[in-house]
């Protein structure tokens, strides 16, 4: 295959995503935007105006980038496990097995879907923000990089869920159990500077925290971690968790006997 | 004449210990439709998987054209197209984006991919319904869907595992005259059937295998010259009540209008007739009765099969 050929296939996988994920856009798509129109409501008007500004910004301008981060991150995430889950559970994954088609371009093609959804998702949550506070980017090259670099780390995150999952509860067991808390204890809605300094410190175990407050620092120009350990977070991450994914798709494991 | 799918000492053992092939080695030519069969169990569907790369093996070597699957996998891939047994398509996509992704897969543009699927969805009868989700199909129709997927990129091996599993006669009659069609136009075609009439009606060769044993390996004429009695199905004009004996021959009354006569080879069929006639039986019309690879099948699995378990060979 050449690299023509191998381009063709990455569309091919990245627009049969795209295509699966907005057939069911009332799945995929609206959920997350009504749920960050409660969180707005609640939290950013509501509850927010009591609560005062934080480091100069307002709640709810404060807990924008965290939302939308949250939504990215659930997203990319939930799309590639459950393609991939479904993938292997109705057998089409041999559609892709029997073709020329590298393992790496496969697993490029299904994080592509995943960073795709959660752009889409991260936009529509974006755009929805807009009706209730005003934003200005602080840095768009920042932020464009953020929300790629973590959604490819969590679209691998759901292909290594999905490559293990055996049934439809080991697809959800990851978000319930692990994402959401370290999600919600990411600094969404604080900032680490308000908890003691043993917190603090336990905070800093946590992935998802050097994201949003890398992604906080894209919008608002304030983090509560250094931009640089951030991104090299990150980019770790993303660089283990693909050697693991290539190497998962080259032993066959769950989906070739 | 080039192979088109060549396998050295294939090994299978999975991981619960079964042992599912212990050294195959056989050939397929260019161009031949070749029956692979064995009763359940026997290690076709392994070999099959092996082949397209679903399962791995555990020994030996695959070429296809020429390619080892292991080390120039891109090309042997590309010269195989797979029609599994199971339906194993998205059953929510529509039925031409089904066809027009395989094809993407392997390297094939949209654009290409649209009229390459444009041409296998219109041969196989489904053009009509490509906007269809698969799951609206009929059972035959996805069947012909699975093979329209594999035909996409024009593949020059074609390898069915089971193609006509339950769909109706007519359906199978026309996906007959399909696939010796398009092995009339060069593909090479490897089938699997529990339907032995199939293999012994379209494919050339035949391979058999049994408990992860090749025991036969040879063109389907050669096989079923092996044969040494054939039997007829006579069709009386007039009905009889009773067969009169006639120890000559081994004739069984099926009905009242209806024999059947098992006769040597090396003999005529004239003395059976001549016989009937003195007894006052006209013979109006014959045929001769198509289960003679199945004979032959069940014979040799049972000749080869352990002695604990004979007549183990059930083919349906």
């Amino acid at each position: 295959m050449n690299l023509q050929q191998k381009y063709v296939a990455f569309k091919t996988i990245l627009i049969k995503e795209w295509l699966r994920f907005m057939r069911i856009w009332i799945q995929t798509v609206l959920p997350p935007a009504i749920t960050m129109v409660l969180y707005f409501i609640i939290f950013g008007n509501l509850i927010g105006s009591q609560i005062g500004g934080i480091k100069g910004f307002t709640y709810i301008e404060y807990i924008i980038p965290g939302l939308i981060m949250l939504g990215i991150i659930a997203n990319s995430y939930a799309n590639v496990v459950s393609s991939f889950f479904g993938a292997k559970f109705q057998r089409h994954i041999e559609e892709m097995l029997v073709s020329p088609t590298p393992n790496y371009v496969i697993l490029l093609g299904f994080i592509a879907g995943g960073v795709v959804r959660g752009l889409t998702v991260g936009v529509v949550i974006f755009l929805v923000s807009l009706f209730f506070t005003h934003l200005q980017i602080h840095s768009l090259f920042v932020t464009v990089s953020v929300v790629l670099l973590t959604s490819v780390l969590f679209s691998l995150g759901g292909f290594i869920n999905g490559v293990f999952a055996k049934s439809f509860d080991d697809i959800s067991i990851v978000p319930t159990f692990v994402l959401t808390p370290l999600t919600y204890l990411g600094g969404i809605f604080y900032s680490i500077d308000m908890l003691s300094p043993f917190w603090q410190k336990v905070s800093l175990i946590n992935p998802i925290l050097y994201m949003i407050n890398a992604f906080r620092f894209g919008i608002l120009g304030i983090s509560d971690i250094s931009l640089l350990a951030s991104f090299a977070i990150i980019i770790a991450f993303i660089a283990g968790l693909f050697i693991v994914g290539l190497y998962l798709l080259d032993k066959g494991v769950g989906i070739r006997t | 004449m080039p192979t088109a799918l060549s396998i050295r000492n294939l090994t299978k053992t999975y991981k619960n210990g079964l042992t599912a092939l212990k050294g195959i080695s056989l050939d397929v030519r260019e161009g031949d439709f070749f029956a692979l069969l064995g009763p359940n169990g026997a290690g076709k569907s392994t070999t099959i998987g092996i082949a397209s790369s679903l399962i791995n093996k555990s020994g030996g070597k695959v070429f296809i054209f020429g390619k080892d699957i292991d080390v120039e996998f891109a090309e042997a891939r590309s010269y195989l197209g797979l029609v599994p047994q199971e339906f194993n398509f998205n059953v929510f996509e529509p039925v031409v984006e089904i066809v027009v992704n395989q094809a993407g897969y392997y390297g094939i543009d949209r654009k290409r991919a649209f009229a390459a699927a444009e041409d296998c969805l219109r041969r196989l009868g489904l053009w009509e319904k490509r906007h269809s989700a698969a799951r609206e199909l009929s059972g035959g129709m996805k069947r012909r869907l699975m093979i329209a997927r594999a035909l996409v990129h024009g593949p020059k091996l074609l390898i069915l595992d089971e193609p006509t599993a339950g769909v109706d006669i007519e359906t199978r009659r026309a996906m007959w005259d399909f696939l010796r069609k398009i092995n009339a136009e060069g593909t090479t075609i490897i089938l699997t059937t529990h339907y032995l009439e199939e293999a012994e009606s379209l494919c050339r060769s035949i391979a058999i295998i049994d408990r992860g044993v090749l025991i036969e390996n040879t063109s389907m004429r050669r096989l079923l010259d092996t044969l040494h009695l054939e039997t007829f199905v006579l069709y009386l004009k007039d009905p009889i009540r009773f067969l009169p004996e006639l120890p000559e021959h081994d004739i069984q009354q099926v009905d009242d209008a209806t024999l059947e006569v098992s006769i040597s080879k090396e003999k005529s069929l004239n003395k059976v007739f001549t016989d009937l006639s003195c007894h006052g039986i006209e013979v109006l019309s014959m045929k001769n009765k198509a289960n003679r690879l199945e004979e032959l099948f069940v014979r040799l699995v049972n000749e080869k099969a352990a002695p604990a378990s004979p007549a183990r060979a059930s083919i349906a």
